[in-house]
């Protein structure tokens, strides 16, 4: 389960924010994660509750949204969604998609106090 | 030597088993050197005291979460390259004969490169002891509770092996088809090991890490009329999730296929020569 390391680096990211502008706890943590990355949601959530306690992020909501996936297709030069980084275009069929957004692994927003 | 403390140069021969706890508050530096001279990490709890105010805010920050352990990466990265070294980062699932694979190339090539190799597993040093008895300098790091070698990880491997000018790299990761897919190492490729006695649609089942392979090697191919698996599928499959990606049939067991192996490697490192002249740190 390589969400356990991922909210680890979360939780380290979140530390390093709050020696450099001073807070003391965290109460929303809002991150984007790619509908075709590397990360199940509900894991890292599972996971960051339980890697967070005795941190300034103990207790914070981890607010999770999810980007779909997106690609370029090089024939039909456009933007077009996808389901996996396999898909074919769907419009044309024929050709692979150059994966644009769907990857994300980000630190976006933190509600602190 | 471990590089961020030091230790291990009073001694002579092999350092005493000993911990590491550099940074209190980055409980992922922490780690502990065995007797067998394994580099052993686990989790410990960590605790994080920052100063603070009363005052609730919303701070908007754009960090990637995986950014610390790209720093790592890089550093890895312009280390091997300084010193010369062809990093290759194999991954697979479990019993796809990464290790006998690694052995085979170590018989075969270490006339024309000087080998180092990192051994990923999460208990035993029986992979680093298997390769030290051909000859060739191994590191075992055992990742405890982990599902994958970490950039950090590797760097610490580093510390502890001579790294020659013209060498090659092999990094074995823990077999896993999934985790350390999403962990860049330094490696100058990755290679996806799948062996004929699992299934050919693996390629479709865990995408991630055939995406992020430059090299599927299919492994076990002496066993191939033994069972029904369908190459042609397999290399479809593969192709679809990664339409860049090479393919070599090869039996780590007999050698077949092994030369096309050696010549995808001897293409892509940059000095595939032996040089001796490089010390061991």
């Amino acid at each position: 389960m390589h969400e356990i390391s991922i909210a680890e680096s979360l939780v380290d990211l979140i530390a390093d924010e709050a020696r450099d502008q001073r807070f003391a706890r965290v109460k929303r943590i809002a991150v984007k994660v790619g509908a075709l990355g590397h990360v199940e949601p509900a894991a890292l959530i599972f996971c960051f509750d339980a890697v967070a306690r005795g941190t300034v992020a103990e207790g914070a909501v981890l607010d999770v949204q999810t980007v779909p996936g997106k690609g370029w297709c090089r024939r039909c030069r456009c933007s077009v969604a996808i389901m996996h980084r396999y898909d074919l275009c769907p419009l044309c069929g024929q050709s692979h998609v150059e994966l644009t957004a769907g990857g994300e692994l980000r630190l976006t927003e933190l509600e602190v106090e | 030597m471990c590089a961020i403390c030091g230790c291990g140069t009073a001694t002579s021969g092999k350092p005493a088993a000993h911990h590491h706890r550099h940074h209190p508050h980055h409980h992922h530096d922490n780690h502990w050197h065995g007797a067998d001279g394994s580099i052993n990490f686990g989790t410990e709890d960590s605790s994080i005291a920052a100063p603070g105010t009363d005052e609730a805010r919303t701070i908007r920050i754009e960090r990637e979460i995986l950014a610390k352990n790209d720093v790592y990466a890089r550093a890895n990265r312009s280390r091997l390259a300084a010193a010369g070294q062809f990093a290759l980062n194999f991954v697979s699932s479990p019993g796809s004969g990464k290790t006998s694979l690694l052995i085979r190339m170590i018989t075969d090539l270490s006339s024309q490169f000087a080998i180092a190799v990192i051994e990923g597993d999460q208990q035993t040093s029986n992979d680093a002891d298997r390769i030290r008895a051909t000859g060739v300098p191994a590191v075992q790091i055992n990742t405890g509770k982990g599902c994958h070698l970490d950039a950090r990880m590797v760097g610490h491997a580093l510390d502890q092996l001579p790294l020659r000018s013209g060498g090659l790299l092999c990094i074995e990761n823990v077999g896993n088809l999934v985790c350390p897919a999403a962990f860049d190492l330094g490696e100058a490729h990755k290679v996806v090991v799948l062996s004929v006695t699992e299934g050919e649609d693996k390629p479709l089942k865990y995408p991630d890490m055939f995406a992020q392979a430059d090299l599927m090697l299919l492994n076990k191919a002496d066993l191939l009329s033994y069972l029904d698996f369908d190459v042609t599928a397999c290399v479809a499959y593969a192709r679809r999730v990664n339409p860049g990606i090479d393919i070599l049939t090869v039996s780590a067991r007999t050698g077949e296929g092994m030369t096309a192996f050696h010549r995808w490697i001897e293409e892509r490192a940059p000095n595939g020569r032996r040089d001796v002249a490089c010390a061991p740190t």
